[in-house]
């Protein structure tokens, strides 16, 4: 996917001013935000289900090495085939070779942020193999030119009903309707067919079972069960740290992942796959491939990124986050918006083409409080903003001005005096009205409200005064 | 050097390994032992949860006192919601009086263009009203999947507290996992355009449960 990280400031300021997303983004509180709430309440101890699926996850990662051969042992034995990728552009080499040797024309998918991550529908294309998206918003994406999706969960959250309306009206040359009923069974009646005729499914995985060597997929709409049942191939593409110890450690997660994601005690799919059919089943691939991606992963659990390996990819902290409310997915300018993205895009693409997200966030901690492994987004983000100053990667008015801050710091004088002036200039600016209407080296503050003026004494004043 | 061997390499050295890679003493101990986690309170009858529990998710769910009445129950349930009085089922159920019940049951292969589709189910789970289908011969994976209409037997003996249950028992009884397992949580459904939910996404637009025993 393209990379646009580094466009953040440009695109969450036309954002703001987009009214279809902000109707879109609205939505997310009223409906993921309530759904979620309720979910977690109704199940009881959550906080100590967050607990347990924290340590499943670094359980998981302690041993990654271990767990990730027994799975592709186990894996083989079933007769699935294990493939390793070490980043994006082998990843779909290895894709495309699976759909070439087998002459394969069409590829039905199901929704798989890593397929997003390494670009495969364009290598796809490019080898003259045609995917077609099946899950409903990531289809309306790809008709609608290939768009990004601005969501991991909801891919389509910026559009309206009267969008999609009218893209299915000029794409599919039907009668134009609003209803989502409606629009559904459209997409249902046109994807049906490809399902029955592509000869390769490709899903992702949420889950890797060592024990068993199973990948494991939730979907709600079916289409997941669809790729990965009918298609005479069946590639399943995911990153290496989704692996977990056991079918009990996954039962566990499944209780945390789409409480979190969408407020379901559960999906209305979940699928486990084994290896592929048997010479006596009706129905099943034949072939069963997994491609292990690391792209980035075994690098992050080396350093002070670690924790985000534990991400399940619920989505729950863009839900929950001021900023991705306000600014929608597509400012984040890569695969994965929101808290989450600010930590993976910089670990995945490099700090340098990612300046701005590490600092797209009001440290409130509402993803951190929601996070289901409990991951501490916040401090990920302040230990990236540390690196970008020490790589000298900041604007050099802001590294000359915490500079300047930190040689008066240390100068308790000097700071003492610094400050004194600063609040007794601030109270004259403030004038009457004790209200700054526009702050000097902070205007971009000060244009969208007033600063209320300090009274013209420090703390440190103030202090000294009361205790005599 | 191959990918796998530079990705486990690399893994390696973040985990700072210094034992041989051959040691895999620390996991096999979890990985025999594979413990239940954490589970909500069990403050409920099976059945009852099960059965509430599916409701709420848009399942109907009628009981039969033994197989003999599934194929009257399965036509009322047809004929009173004006669907089609055919379809597939499972081969394993094709013993059952069907013609006698007035439908047309064929035991073969679901296909696209199929409208009902009959299944049974290796249990059922309470705690999510849940069902849990394994693939394989006779108990294909498409019949609950392709048609409109996906009616299930339960049976009520078989009606498991947690999935960890559900995983015990396929322990049991298979010792390992067929090609497929699915679980089913009711009628397929979607919420992508402006987070309506709507039934009948890719799979089923509804499912009925009939409970026997």
């Amino acid at each position: 996917m393209e990379l646009r990280a580094n466009e953040f400031r440009a695109r969450a300021a036309a954002n703001l001013g987009d009214a279809k997303l902000q109707r879109g983004l609205g939505l997310i509180k009223v409906k993921a935000v309530v759904n979620r709430a309720s979910a977690v309440a109704e199940f009881g101890d959550f906080e100590a289900l967050r607990e347990t699926g924290k340590a499943i996850r670094d359980r998981a990662l302690a041993d990654l090495d271990l767990y990730l051969e027994r799975f592709e042992r186990e894996a083989a034995a079933r007769g699935a085939v294990v493939h390793w990728a070490e980043n994006a552009s082998e990843a779909c080499r290895i894709v495309v070779d699976i759909a070439r040797e087998n002459g394969v024309k069409t590829v039905a998918k199901s929704k798989s942020m890593v397929s997003e991550e390494v670009g495969l529908n364009d290598a796809l294309i490019a080898a003259g193999v045609t995917p077609v998206e099946t899950d409903l918003g990531e289809y309306i994406l790809q008709i609608n030119d290939a768009e990004p999706p601005s969501h991991i969960v909801m891919p389509v959250i910026h559009k309206t009903a009267e969008d999609v309306a009218d893209l299915f009206h000029a794409k599919h040359g039907t009668p134009r309707k609003t209803d989502p009923a409606l629009l559904t069974r459209e997409a249902r009646e046109i994807l049906r067919p490809k399902f029955l005729s592509a000869e390769m499914g490709v899903s992702g995985a949420n889950f890797l079972v060592a024990e068993t060597g199973s990948t494991l997929i939730v979907t709600n709409e079916g289409n997941g069960r669809l790729c990965t049942t009918l298609p005479r191939i069946h590639v399943a593409l995911t990153g290496i740290e989704k692996v977990v110890p056991t079918l009990e450690d996954a039962a566990t997660l499944l209780r945390l992942l789409p409480r979190s994601a969408t407020g379901q005690a559960i999906t209305n799919y979940v699928s486990l796959h084994t290896g592929p059919r048997h010479i006596d089943e009706s129905d099943g691939p034949r072939q069963f491939h997994i491609v292990l991606v690391d792209n980035g992963r075994a690098k992050l659990l080396a350093g002070e990124m670690r924790e985000m390996l534990r991400c399940i990819r619920c989505g729950a902290c863009m839900n929950h986050c001021p900023v991705y409310q306000a600014v929608g997915g597509h400012a984040y300018g890569w695969v994965y918006p929101g808290p989450m993205g600010n930590i993976l895009t910089p670990s995945y693409v490099g700090l340098e083409n990612a300046v701005a997200l590490p600092h797209a966030a009001t440290m409130c901690n509402q993803c951190g409080v929601v996070c289901p492994v409990k991951i501490p987004l916040p401090d990920l983000m302040r230990k990236l903003r540390e690196e970008q100053m020490a790589r000298g990667l900041k604007p050099w008015p802001e590294r000359l001005g915490l500079a300047l801050w930190g040689r008066a710091a240390q100068r308790p004088a000097l700071y003492a005096l610094g400050t004194r002036i600063a609040a007794r200039v601030m109270k004259w600016l403030g004038g009457n009205e004790r209200l700054i209407h526009r702050l000097p080296l902070a205007a971009g503050w000060s244009d969208g409200r007033d600063f209320p003026a300090p009274a013209g004494k420090t703390f440190r004043e103030l202090y000294k005064e009361r205790r005599k | 050097m191959s990918a796998r061997d530079a990705i486990l390499g690399r893994v390696r050295s973040a985990l700072r390994r210094k034992v041989s890679p051959g040691d895999t003493a620390t996991i096999e101990s979890h990985l025999a032992a594979h413990p239940v986690g954490l589970q909500p309170p069990r403050d409920w009858e099976p059945e009852l949860r099960f059965r509430a529990r599916a409701e709420a998710l848009a399942s109907t769910v009628e009981k039969v006192p033994g197989l003999s009445a599934v194929p009257g129950a399965v036509a009322r349930y047809l004929v009173v919601n004006n669907l089609p009085t055919g379809g597939v089922c499972w081969p394993g159920l094709r013993k059952l009086d069907w013609i006698g019940a007035g439908l047309g049951m064929e035991d073969r292969p679901a296909r696209g263009d199929d409208l009902v589709g009959v299944t049974g189910c290796f249990c059922a789970i309470a705690e999510t009203g849940t069902l849990m289908l394994l693939s394989g011969p006779d108990t294909p994976a498409a019949t609950s999947l392709l048609p409109e209409t996906h009616i299930a037997l339960v049976d009520t003996a078989r009606i498991v507290p947690f999935m960890e249950d559900a995983w015990a028992l396929l322990r049991a009884e298979r010792g390992r996992l067929p090609r497929a397992v699915n679980f089913v949580s009711g009628p397929s459904r979607t919420a992508d355009i402006e987070q309506t939910v709507t039934m009948g996404a890719h799979g089923p637009y509804r499912v009925h449960l009939i409970l026997v025993g």
